[in-house]
């Protein structure tokens, strides 16, 4: 799903995020990938995304270059993938349901269509009768699922979630996991970037590891 | 489309939407990003208002000239006399050899038509007018000359082609002397000239602000959306969708802001009028103050949703660019 071939990034001013990562997300899979702050794990979330371009190396996405990937075509990339981010980009003055349902607006849907798909998603993360909230109303792990029923709601096949656990205690913490688990029982790709070690230890999923930039165990080979 | 994965089915295309319907729909999502455009302005009133009422202001300014312009132009149109030309006749010529230059003028395609003063008419004439009744009796013959006066066509009165054919009737042999009294058309005519001119680059300059102030309020208006625009581009929305509703804030700009140049400019007119009926009483004139047509009222209100379209543009294509998610 995810390849990575010997990806570098370089930030102009010299500083060197990834260097020479190489690794491979099979269809279907769900991962972790950790390492400390600044070790990296956000520029190669930012690689998938397409909100960076590597300095060399490949990455491709379900067999497809991004290389080839024009920058007018980036939004249509974007539309297969889900984005959960630790402080889940809410729009504070919307209500839920036009946050849910802005990723379905984009695609073109009107609202009558996206509303009934958008009930479906904040029924799958718990959050049903909150549609007419606006997310200052709601609980920070509340917000959090918020984002995800948003990143869900146009069914994409690969996930991607940066630190989505940073801000909840470790029980919220895992109710968000095991809702990752289910999108991930129905084949979704998932890649989640934490540094919560806790968390990953109590699960055993592949855990791809960072540190200063470089791949130090990719979760395949045991050590 | 799905550009990663081919089999996937996105939006329009999962919901099973015709052709048809998504050209319908395509209509219907601009109809609602311009209406939520206008209430995105009226959360706002007083700001939106401003800016609107600076677009409008600035457009009231040419067309109050415009106005002025035309309506100069009609009076100098009116005064055909303007170019009206005394031909004085050389005192030995025969009623009959007036009579044939009469005719063979009024056969002219330059001359509209030719008015004959007969000297001893005009004599009388003076008599009367002068008040020197008395001492005219004294005179042994008629000093003054017999007189035509001619009107050119139509194609022939302004200042340049009356010189010309003035000109060209001082050749004929029964003619003493033209007067031409041309000098006051020519000054009015530059007069129009340099107002005119004056008026278009004042209306160049002003529409060019307008752009300006336009495109400097939908600049701030991104930048207050940064955080919205950003979340968008990472839910996959193009750059174009982001950048309709901004556009269509410059238009709803352009559509208040030529209400009230209308408005304004009407406002100006009456004001005027009322200076203008004075001075036409004192020439003695019928002359009334016209204002825009409804087809001028249309060109400025085009003119300025185009110029808020334009400054628009001009931002979003520039700053919605610039907003890339981080």
């Amino acid at each position: 799903m995810i390849k990575f071939e010997q990806v570098s990034k370089t930030y102009p001013g010299g500083f060197q995020a990834l260097n020479q990562v190489s690794f491979h997300l099979e269809p279907g899979e769900m991962a972790f990938l950790t390492g400390h702050s600044g070790a990296g794990k956000s520029t190669l979330l930012k690689l998938i995304s397409m909100m960076e371009r590597p300095s060399s190396g490949r990455v491709l996405i379900n067999g497809h270059d991004l290389k080839r990937i024009s920058n007018r075509q980036i939004p249509y990339v974007r539309r297969d993938i889900g984005m959960i981010f630790q402080d889940h980009r809410l729009l504070m003055d919307k209500t839920v349901l036009d946050n849910v349902a802005l990723p379905l607006l984009i695609e073109g849907y009107s609202m009558q269509e996206a509303r009934k798909r958008v009930s479906a998603a904040l029924e799958k993360v718990g959050l049903g009768d909150k549609l007419r909230h606006y997310p200052m109303m709601l609980s920070g792990g509340e917000q959090q699922r918020v984002g995800i029923a948003r990143a869900i709601v146009n069914k994409p096949p690969l996930l991607l979630a940066d630190e989505p656990t940073g801000n909840l205690d470790p029980k919220l913490s895992m109710e968000i996991i095991r809702l990752f688990e289910e999108f991930n029982r129905v084949g979704v790709s998932v890649l989640i970037a934490t540094h919560d070690l806790g968390l990953i230890a109590r699960l055993r999923y592949r855990t791809l590891t960072l540190k200063e930039g470089r791949m130090i165990n990719d979760g395949l080979q045991e050590g | 489309m799905s550009l990663l994965f081919r089999s996937r089915q996105q939006g329009a295309q999962q919901v099973k939407i015709s052709g048809f319907r998504r050209f319908v729909m395509f209509w219907v999502h601009n109809l609602q990003q311009a209406v939520a455009s206008l209430g995105e302005l009226a959360r706002y009133p007083f700001a939106s208002l401003m800016t609107m009422a600076v677009l409008g202001l600035s457009l009231t300014l040419p067309a109050t000239l415009y106005v002025v312009v035309k309506n100069t132009e009609a009076v100098g149109a009116s005064w055909q006399h303007a170019s009206e030309m005394t031909l004085f006749l050389r005192k030995e010529l025969s009623q009959q050899e007036i009579s044939t230059l009469h005719k063979r003028l009024s056969l002219s395609n330059d001359i509209e038509s030719v008015r004959w003063i007969d000297k001893d008419e005009a004599l009388a004439e003076f008599r009367v007018h002068s008040g020197f009744g008395d001492a005219l009796k004294g005179l042994a013959q008629n000093p003054l000359p017999d007189v035509l006066v001619v009107l050119p066509a139509a194609h022939k009165r302004s200042a340049g082609q009356a010189q010309q054919l003035a000109q060209q009737l001082r050749q004929e042999r029964e003619v003493e002397q033209v007067r031409l009294d041309l000098d006051w058309l020519q000054r009015l005519e530059a007069l129009i000239n340099l107002v005119r001119d004056g008026l278009l680059a004042l209306a160049l300059l002003l529409c060019l602000s307008v752009v300006l102030i336009v495109g400097n309020t939908i600049r701030l208006n991104i930048l207050s959306k940064r955080e919205e625009i950003m979340v968008m581009k990472l839910v996959g929305a193009t750059d174009g969708f982001i950048q309709r509703p901004f556009l269509y804030t410059g238009v709803w700009y352009g559509v208040v802001g030529g209400l009230i140049a209308w408005i304004a400019t009407w406002i100006m007119m009456a004001w005027i009028a009322g200076a203008v009926a004075q001075i036409s009483e004192l020439y003695e004139s019928q002359f009334s103050l016209v204002g825009l047509t409804g087809q001028e009222m249309m060109i400025l209100w085009l003119l300025a949703i185009g110029l808020g379209l334009l400054g628009s543009y001009l931002a979003v294509r520039k700053h919605v660019k610039e907003v890339e998610p981080q």
